[in-house]
């Protein structure tokens, strides 16, 4: 870390998820973060890394982390990419490049903090309001169907999509361990506490009140299939929604230059 | 009734939007705008304001949403800021191109990197080509009423373009000042719901936005261009109209002060605007002869007021808030085009402040008028672009 006070305020969850992740670096024996590249885009959960993380960070455009990611994780295969972003930042502005990063399976690791509002610009609702919540630009509550951002993943090819909430920090810091050693698309989402801009307004007194709200209303995802659409109203399924090996697209594009340099080389 | 309020340029803003009548709005957040949608989220809320607000994913997609309602022939609103309004680049022109009077505050900001949410008019400067009329406020109240006229000049069949309404950051978008709220009656006399002469219609179906071969294509460009040269007429009007109405006018294309005698002018935008006839107040008591004209409307460009207020006078300073790279700020650089077939031409010095927000005040603007002073005595500008109190 830079000798830098994080941005955040007290009793945000992306304290927890700074700390997950650090703390899941060094647990893998990490010393520095020399192995490391940052992306993130604009938002609060986008200041995660930049400036605070001692290494390389490209802090770009609202919505346009994982395309300049891509091209960081082509150049450079040998290192860890990672993205930090907010849900507005990845599955808002940024849905076709998440969608597509996953289905080409572009070697990296997104890190979303969801917290289920535009955190930063003070609390408007996104795709992923619960039904109901009250935002700044819902003040009577929200009225469209929120986005299943770990499912999506999931469906749309990546490696590894997983589910936590920052009271699960246990389970958030080995599951970062084991996607940062995973290859291709691998997506964490984690539920994270905005006491500022959307506890207040949704009547929560307290951050421990998030936090357990987020405990209480977590189900694991094998037991989440045993249950109904009505069962399910409200919860927060956690977990592992995949994990599986498919070619990366890093993988394919050194593989096709070599066999074209091979072809070139016979003709 | 009259009311005068005391809110913000954003709030004052989203009056605008209920006042006229809008219909449909679609918006996404960003900061210092936020909260003029977020006042008409409210609104639409309540049912204070009839209209449809459409909470988009992105500027793109809500200058998207804003030609769909505008071609179903509704009233149009959105605003945004900086990367928001770069984002919404490709849409602008499609907008403008299909002849859709939308009507857009841009809460002007500093584009990133150097990440920075404050006043600059590069993001809606570098917009000047998309075919978008363009108005610059000094106070609220201009916001206000520049947002109905906006209304009634855009849907005039004469036009028929979109505008944006641009104030500063926090300058004007957080500042609480006075406003007169015209009654809600005669805003409707001045301002009829709009009528117009073509939409979607399924009774009568036509094709939008379809292929246009080159035979067509350039006779198209045209119009544009004409429907902005018939704007530059109709403003003046309807900011007199307006007068007549509501007892504000905000001087048409240009507002001038203290310009008639004036040996030195200061053109200016925005709310450097209103800095600078304080700094013309002192330095008229201290001798100079000197004026200010703001420039209210960029686009269309008021060539014409421009080449006239040069006749009478030995020199302009520009000060621009704003800088086009490569070349100079854009208001010193429309100047000089638009008078270089002129026979006695001023003098012409550029200033660049107040980049990224920072303060110009009236003691600043008195700075750069004495530099000039001098160079008009010398008859000779003897630097062309100047960078105010820049660290070096
Ligand atoms: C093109 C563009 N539009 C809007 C913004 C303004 N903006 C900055 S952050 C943000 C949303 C942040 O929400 P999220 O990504 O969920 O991050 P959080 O702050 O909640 O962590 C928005 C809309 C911007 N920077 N760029
Ligand atoms: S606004 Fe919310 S997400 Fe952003 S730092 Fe504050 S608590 Fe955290
Ligand atoms: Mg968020």
């Amino acid at each position: 870390m830079r000798d830098l006070k994080l941005p955040f305020c007290p009793g945000c969850g992306l304290f927890s998820l700074t700390n997950a992740f650090l703390r899941a670096v060094h647990e893998l024996g990490y010393e520095d973060l020399s192995n490391f590249v940052f992306c993130s885009g604009i938002g609060c959960s986008s200041w995660i890394p930049s400036p605070y993380f001692m290494a390389d960070s490209v802090h770009t455009l609202h919505g346009r982390s994982i395309p300049v990611a891509t091209s960081i994780a082509l150049l450079r295969p040998n290192l860890h990419v990672v993205v930090f972003g907010g849900d507005g930042d990845i599955v808002g502005i940024g849905l076709s490049h998440f969608v597509h990063a996953a289905r080409r399976n572009t070697d990296i690791l997104v890190i979303m903090g969801n917290n289920m509002v535009y955190g930063m610009t003070g609390g408007q609702v996104a795709p992923t309001t619960p039904l109901k919540a009250k935002t700044t630009t819902t003040p009577y509550g929200s009225f469209e169907h929120p986005l299943d951002a770990a499912k999506l993943a999931a469906v749309a090819g990546a490696a590894y999509s997983a589910r936590w909430t920052t009271a699960h920090p246990k389970e958030l810091r080995e599951s970062i361990k084991k996607a940062i050693n995973l290859k291709g698309f691998r997506f964490i989402e984690v539920i994270t506490q905005c006491p500022t801009a959307f506890g207040r307004r949704v009547g929560f007194k307290n951050v421990g009140e998030m936090l357990k709200w987020f405990k209480e209303n977590a189900v694991p995802v094998q037991q989440a299939e045993k249950m109904s659409q009505e069962e399910l109203e409200g919860k927060i399924i956690i977990g592992e929604f995949i994990q599986r090996r498919r070619t990366t697209l890093g993988e394919a594009v050194y593989a096709m230059i070599k066999g074209a340099q091979k072809d070139e080389k016979q003709s | 009734m009259v009311q005068t309020v005391i809110d913000t340029a954003n709030h004052i803003a989203a009056y605008a939007a209920k006042a006229a009548r809008v219909q449909v709005v679609a918006a996404y957040p960003i900061t210092p705008q936020t909260s003029i949608v977020e006042r008409i989220a409210e609104m639409v809320e309540s049912g204070e304001m009839k209209a449809e607000y459409i909470r988009v994913e992105s500027e793109h997609s809500a200058m998207a949403a804003c030609i769909g309602a505008a071609a179903g022939g509704v009233r149009t609103f959105t605003a945004t800021s900086s990367h928001g309004l770069a984002l919404m680049h490709e849409a602008l022109h499609w907008a403008s191109g299909s002849r859709l009077p939308i009507i857009m505050p841009v809460v002007n900001r500093a584009l990133g990197p150097g990440w920075n949410i404050w006043a600059d008019l590069t993001d809606s400067l570098s917009q000047r080509d998309t075919g978008w009329i363009q108005f610059y406020c000094a106070d609220n109240q201009e916001v206000f009423d520049t947002i109905i006229q906006a209304y009634k000049l855009c849907e005039n069949e004469r036009v028929l373009l979109p505008a944006m309404i641009c104030s500063e950051a926090f300058i004007l978008s957080h500042t609480y000042m006075p406003v007169e709220i015209p009654d809600q009656e005669r805003i409707d006399e001045f301002l009829p719901s709009y009528k117009p002469k073509w939409f979607l219609d399924v009774n009568n179906p036509f094709s939008h936005g379809n292929i246009v071969p080159p035979e067509w294509y350039m006779e198209f460009r045209y119009m544009i261009h004409e429907a902005m040269e018939n704007a530059k007429q109709l403003i003046p009007e309807i900011d007199k109209e307006y007068g007549k109405y509501f007892g504000f006018e905000h001087g048409g294309l240009v507002e001038k002060y203290r310009c008639e005698d004036a040996d030195l002018i200061l053109l200016t935008m925005g709310t450097l605007g209103s800095e600078a006839k304080t700094a013309v107040d002192n330095l008229r008591k201290e001798g100079l002869k000197i004026g200010t004209a703001r420039v209210r409307v960029f686009r269309p460009f008021p060539k014409e007021e421009i080449r006239k207020l040069a006749e009478n006078t030995q020199m302009f300073t520009i000060i621009n808030r704003a800088i086009s790279f490569g070349m100079e700020g854009f208001l010193t650089e429309e100047t000089k085009a638009a008078l270089y077939n002129q026979k006695d031409r001023p003098l012409i010095a550029g200033f660049i402040a107040g980049l990224g927000g920072r303060d110009v005040s009236f003691k600043t603007i008195e700075k750069i008028a004495k530099k000039s002073a001098e160079w008009m005595q010398k008859g000779e500008v003897e630097k062309e672009i100047v960078w105010v109190d820049l660290k070096e």
